[in-house]
């Protein structure tokens, strides 16, 4: 599904990944790990076509398609979702009118029609639902006033009404309390443990991990995946330390 | 009487293009009158492409009541001048959007004038520029001696789509009572480069993107006002041409 060759980018010309290569295929769900500085962030920031991030050498293709050449708003239509470690606050603008006009132009990319108002708020209320979500929130203003957990509450319900193919995403798990983290990680089940989806799980802790068990763990320090395991490294991590095992 | 043709060193014309201000040379004031206790409300479209300037002359008396919505859209120069003067317990709101996609000079100059205590006056001034546009906004709020109680507000922003665009803010404060509340905030600043990715990682086209935040920014300069609807339809179809 998603494939990373030997990706090498730089910020602010500074190299930051180095080499980095990645197979995830559909159904599986792949967890980063590493140290802070590793690059975690900058590989989703890539991923996902954030300016300022510059590619400098290798390939990243998400089934089958060049994902580089694209432009961020066309990869998002592609499939990929990019939840966001700080989401946003965009003032004025409602998650509503926001999400509705998103979902509706990745499918217009995609030459289906246009959800009407109807079939959008049925499908906003369900999924505001699955993360236990006030409808009422998404009539607010992006992110405005969220506090840390429902910023990241709110992201897992961008991703349940966009449906994308393959998420990645970083740091969900950062901000949250307990019950936030557990009603999180069963979102990302619900919505994205399928045989035709994947994962990309970006953390710095084993907690997440609990309820989102993920196939592959990967450590990634100094811009390249330095050890790949099972489920089983993160907990090895947790217990010694990056410095110890990777 | 012939009027002669304002030149750059009157400063309510400091930044006017003169050559298109000949051509709708002189400016008929036109008087507004509110009586006293009375409420009246107008929205006021500026388009086309040939220029525009005028001149309101508006008279609050003793607890009147105006409502002044204005969007300036002309493909060319637009200039609209204010001059507002309050009654005792009289109010006084402006909301104005002016959209200029490339080379346009667009202007709103007031004079809010409080003659009497206790009345208040809010304005929003919103400006989105593009390419070698100018946007002006000069307002100036007089309290006049023994205006005690007068609440005033000015709320003035200006965002540059271009490194070409320019925004002229002139706030200016002549106080002459005591008691007197006058607020004014004034930001110039450019698209929050972050939020615009935010919006296009979730599917959203550059140009959608932009017209979501712009639309948002300008919101505030018709909200809860007369032709709300009509006015923010206007806007939005603006928008979606500049981008």
């Amino acid at each position: 599904m998603l494939k990373i060759d030997n990706l090498s980018a730089t910020v602010a010309d500074k190299p930051i990944l180095k080499g980095l290569s990645l197979t995830v295929n559909p159904g599986e769900i792949h967890a980063i790990m590493g140290p802070n500085g590793a690059g975690k962030s900058t590989l989703a920031y890539v991923l996902g076509g954030r300016p300022g991030y510059q590619v400098t050498g290798g390939e990243v293709t998400l089934e089958g398609q060049d994902l580089l050449a694209l432009a961020p708003h066309e990869r998002a239509a592609a499939g990929l979702f990019l939840g966001f470690q700080y989401p946003v606050e965009i003032p004025g603008v409602s998650f509503v009118q926001f999400l509705r006009e998103a979902a509706n132009a990745q499918r217009k990319h995609r030459g289906q029609p246009p959800l009407s108002g109807g079939e959008f708020l049925k499908l906003a209320r369900e999924k505001a639902a699955l993360l236990r979500m006030d409808m009422e929130m998404l009539k607010r203003p992006v992110n405005m006033g969220f506090s840390g957990g429902e910023k990241k509450r709110a992201e897992m319900v961008q991703m349940g009404i966009l449906d994308p193919s393959f998420a990645v995403l970083d740091e969900t798990d950062s901000g949250l309390d307990i019950d936030a983290l557990r009603i999180v990680g069963e979102g990302i089940n619900a919505i994205m443990r399928k045989p035709d989806k994947a994962v990309l799980l970006i953390t710095h802790y084993q907690r997440l991990l609990d309820y989102v068990r993920p196939d592959f763990v990967h450590v990634l320090a100094d811009g390249r995946i330095v050890r790949t395991g099972g489920a089983e490294l993160a907990l090895e991590l947790e217990e010694h330390g990056y410095e110890a095992v990777a | 009487m012939t009027l002669a043709l304002p030149t750059r060193r009157e400063e309510a014309y400091r930044y006017a293009d003169l050559a298109s201000l000949a051509q709708v040379w002189p400016v008929v004031p036109e008087p507004i009158q509110v009586a006293a206790g009375a409420s009246d409300q107008l929205a006021i479209v500026l388009d086309g492409s040939t220029p525009i300037a005028r001149h309101l002359i508006i008279t609050l008396a003793p607890g009147a009541t105006y409502d002044l919505r204005i969007l300036n859209a002309v493909d060319a120069f637009g200039r609209i001048a204010i001059d507002v003067r309050l009654g005792e317990n009289a109010d006084f709101t402006l909301g104005a959007a002016q959209l200029g996609a490339s080379g346009q000079t667009l202007e709103i100059v007031t004079e809010v004038t409080h003659a009497e205590p206790s009345a208040t006056s809010r304005q929003i001034v919103r400006s989105v520029l593009g390419q070698g546009a100018t946007g002006t906004y000069l307002g100036k709020v007089a309290v006049a001696r023994g205006a005690d109680g007068t609440d005033s507000g000015q709320s003035v922003r200006a965002m540059l789509l271009d490194r070409t665009a320019t925004a002229n803010a002139k706030p200016e404060l002549e106080i002459y009572a005591d008691d007197v509340k006058c607020a004014h905030g004034c930001a110039i600043g450019e698209l929050d480069a972050q939020g615009l990715f935010y919006l296009e990682s979730r599917g959203i086209p550059p140009a959608q993107a932009k017209r979501l935040m712009l639309q948002a920014f300008i919101a505030e300069a018709f909200a809860g006002g007369v032709d709300e609807e009509r006015l923010s339809g206007l806007a939005l179809a603006r928008l979606e041409a500049m981008l």
